[in-house]
């Protein structure tokens, strides 16, 4: 029986970072996955991360499942693909599906990163083609590009769902819908911002009747429910679509565990069946650590720092390391995972109604209810100001932990301070000089340049923009208000596209000066 | 926990619902009414419900399913699915043709 010092079972963010932590103090490693390709989630994955620096922010999601498996490869990690892990026994024995055949391994640790599956839900229909989830629908774009349909509805307001939206539309699908059963915008209101600018309608407290079509999806009929989630009759909306994406959670994957005999819960809060385990990862079983979404839902940046964490408790629980090291080295990722966890979104406010900001500042009702913040509700953050000539707008409403505008900014006029969730403030007296690098780092797209007077009474808007194609200067066309629909007459008159903005594009559009702190995306016509 | 398992508890009879027919397991096509009718035939734990019905048997291994069959099984019994025991985990964990699982790699040393 081949042996090693740490199995790692998944190859996602947690898995990579713990291999990556115990290859540095000296463990043979290997990682088991059952996918053709490494990098879990991480590989679909083509937005820009929240956080700080040392979370990797503003870094797209695929790029650092790329910088990890460089990581892991340098540091002698051996990741075995196409590797399914059938079975988790006694005395850390791991069997493993390779090819034809079944093969026995044994390691002196064990870590298991399984991640999560998605979760379903039934209605009248909902096995035809044309449902699939949410993750379904990004394995089919992103990594083996294909479009999963033309007209889409999807079911879910958390960040999958509006991540999902976002990258539908970019890839060129008409989302017509999105709708949650809940009251509430589950995920970031930066993400559902950017979604309802583009012209996607919001139907909060709305779900799925019933997929319509014989033998494929060809519509869909919602309807609004009650707050004891009960159909109200007479309120059925129908849409004309081919597909239906639902993206209504994860559960996490924790079979094998129970399977070796750990001690499990079933805990809501994290999502389902999990293993009890200590704050870096162990188990029950003495040597068998866990890390990322299979001990807990969480985003893929806690789940890398919960992986270093179980990587390095499993290193010292072999001896590669000293015990009094153990707290010091654990002290930066503690941290760091502490940073995480902060603001409206973290673990310990999960389905709490948060009525004011951490700065005292009511929060936006139409964002939770729409997806949009309304004209009114921008003017009272702090982010938004008024000033002659060009000046940055930070349309940052709600507390999540994330600063990479303020080390954008080199002129100093954005700054969040040291407790990472406040919201972005633009400096007194501090000058902007329309260099469009905050624009491009905001992984909400909530920044936007704006002159409000250009002196021929129009104002110049900068947008982030990612869509192809790119219009060009001249384009004429219409600009989209937050919520999505035509505000005014707009006109292309800046494109910017450098390296260092790592693809977001900046476009800048003259509009009628009224409509400078109106427009928001810009349509072509 | 072993008030759930009461078996003398009353929880009422069967009574027909529209959605009845709807698949919940995919894969061995078993409907809710199906789910339904099992528990008041007294299946009460997710383990009977599988072996009585073979829901979460079939090729996705209840990866679809499992989460839906025990939401329905609680409300059934009147409880929270998260008082419900889940079915056992074992290998192998995921389906696997027969003849590799028996094929077990030769030891090189």
């Amino acid at each position: 029986m081949k042996r090693y010092d740490l199995i790692i079972v998944g190859a996602g963010p947690s898995g990579l970072s713990a291999a990556v932590e115990a290859a540095k103090r000296g463990l043979k490693v290997v990682v088991f996955d059952e996918n053709e390709k490494p990098g879990g989630q991480l590989f679909k994955q083509i937005h820009k991360f929240f956080g700080s620096k040392e979370h990797r922010a503003k870094v797209r999601g695929f790029v650092i499942g790329q910088q990890l498996l460089e990581e892991a490869d340098k540091e002698g990690v051996e990741v075995v693909l196409n590797a399914t892990v059938i079975g988790l026994y006694q005395d850390h024995e791991v069997v493993v599906k390779l090819g034809d055949e079944v093969v026995h391994f044994k390691g002196d640790a064990i870590v298991i990163a399984t991640g999560a599956a998605e979760n379903m839900v039934t209605f009248e229909g909902w096995t035809l083609p044309g449902v699939i989830g949410a993750g379904a629908a990004q394995t089919m774009m992103n990594l083996h590009g294909i479009k999963p349909g033309k007209k889409i509805l999807m079911l879910g307001s958390g960040n999958v769902g509006l991540v999902v939206s976002f990258q539908l539309m970019q890839c060129g699908c008409d989302v017509v819908a999105l709708v949650d059963a809940a009251p509430r915008v589950g995920g970031y209101g930066v993400h559902a911002a950017k979604v309802a600018r583009t012209g996607v309608p919001f139907y909060l407290s709305h779900t799925i009747v019933k997929a319509e079509g014989e033998t494929e999806v060809t519509g869909v009929t919602i309807a609004e429910v009650d707050d004891r989630f009960q159909f109200i009759p007479g309120t059925e909306k129908h849409f004309d679509v081919d597909t239906i994406c639902l993206a209504v959670g994860l559960s996490p994957m924790s079979q094998l565990l129970k399977m070796a005999g750990a001690k499990m819960e079933d805990n809501p809060r994290k999502g389902g069946q999990v293993p009890v385990c200590d704050e870096y990862g162990r188990t029950s079983l003495p040597g068998v650590f866990v890390a990322g979404d299979v001990s807990g839902i969480e985003e893929a940046s806690s789940a890398m720092i919960e992986g270093r964490m179980a990587g390095i408790v499993a290193a010292e629980y072999l001896g590669y390391m000293e015990e009094t090291d153990l707290d010091h080295q654990l002290k930066e990722l503690d941290d760091a995972l502490d940073g995480l966890r902060q603001g409206m979104f973290a673990p310990k406010n999960r389905g709490k109604a948060i009525e004011t900001t951490e700065e005292g500042i009511e929060i936006s009702k139409n964002l939770l209810k729409h997806g949009f913040v309304s004209d009114e509700e921008i003017e009272r953050f702090p982010g938004v100001t008024h000033r002659v000539g060009v000046h940055p707008v930070m349309e940052c409403t709600q507390n999540i932990p994330c600063n990479p505008c303020q080390d954008a900014c080199k002129k100093g006029c954005i700054s969040i301070g040291s407790n990472i969730t406040s919201l972005p403030i633009v400096v007194e007296g501090s000058e902007c000089i329309n260099c469009g690098m905050c624009v491009a780092s905001c992984s909400g797209q909530a920044i936007f340049l704006v002159d409000e007077d250009l002196g021929d009474g129009f104002a110049s808007v900068t947008l982030p923009y990612e869509f192809l194609p790119l219009p060009e200067i001249g384009t004429k066309g219409k600009g989209l208000g937050r919520d999505g629909k035509v505000v005014c007459e707009a006109e292309v008159i800046q494109v910017r596209d450098v390296k260092a903005f790592d693809k977001t594009s900046l476009l800048t559009i003259k509009v009628p000066k009224e409509y400078a702190m109106k427009a928001r995306f810009f349509q072509a016509v | 926990m072993n008030t759930i398992n009461d078996r003398t508890r009353d929880i009422g009879p069967f009574v027909p619902a529209d959605d009845d027919d709807m698949l919940i397991c995919r894969c061995e096509e078993i409907t809710k009414g199906e789910i339904r009718k099992a528990v008041h035939d007294g299946m009460w734990t997710l383990t009977e419900i599988r072996r009585y019905l073979r829901t979460g048997m079939g090729l996705c291994q209840g990866q679809t399913c499992s989460k839906l069959v025990k939401s329905i099984v609680a409300r059934e019994l009147g409880i929270s699915p998260a008082e419900l025991e889940p079915a056992t985990s074992r290998v192998p964990m995921r389906p696997i043709e027969m003849q590799v699982f028996a094929n077990e790699a030769k030891e090189d040393e």
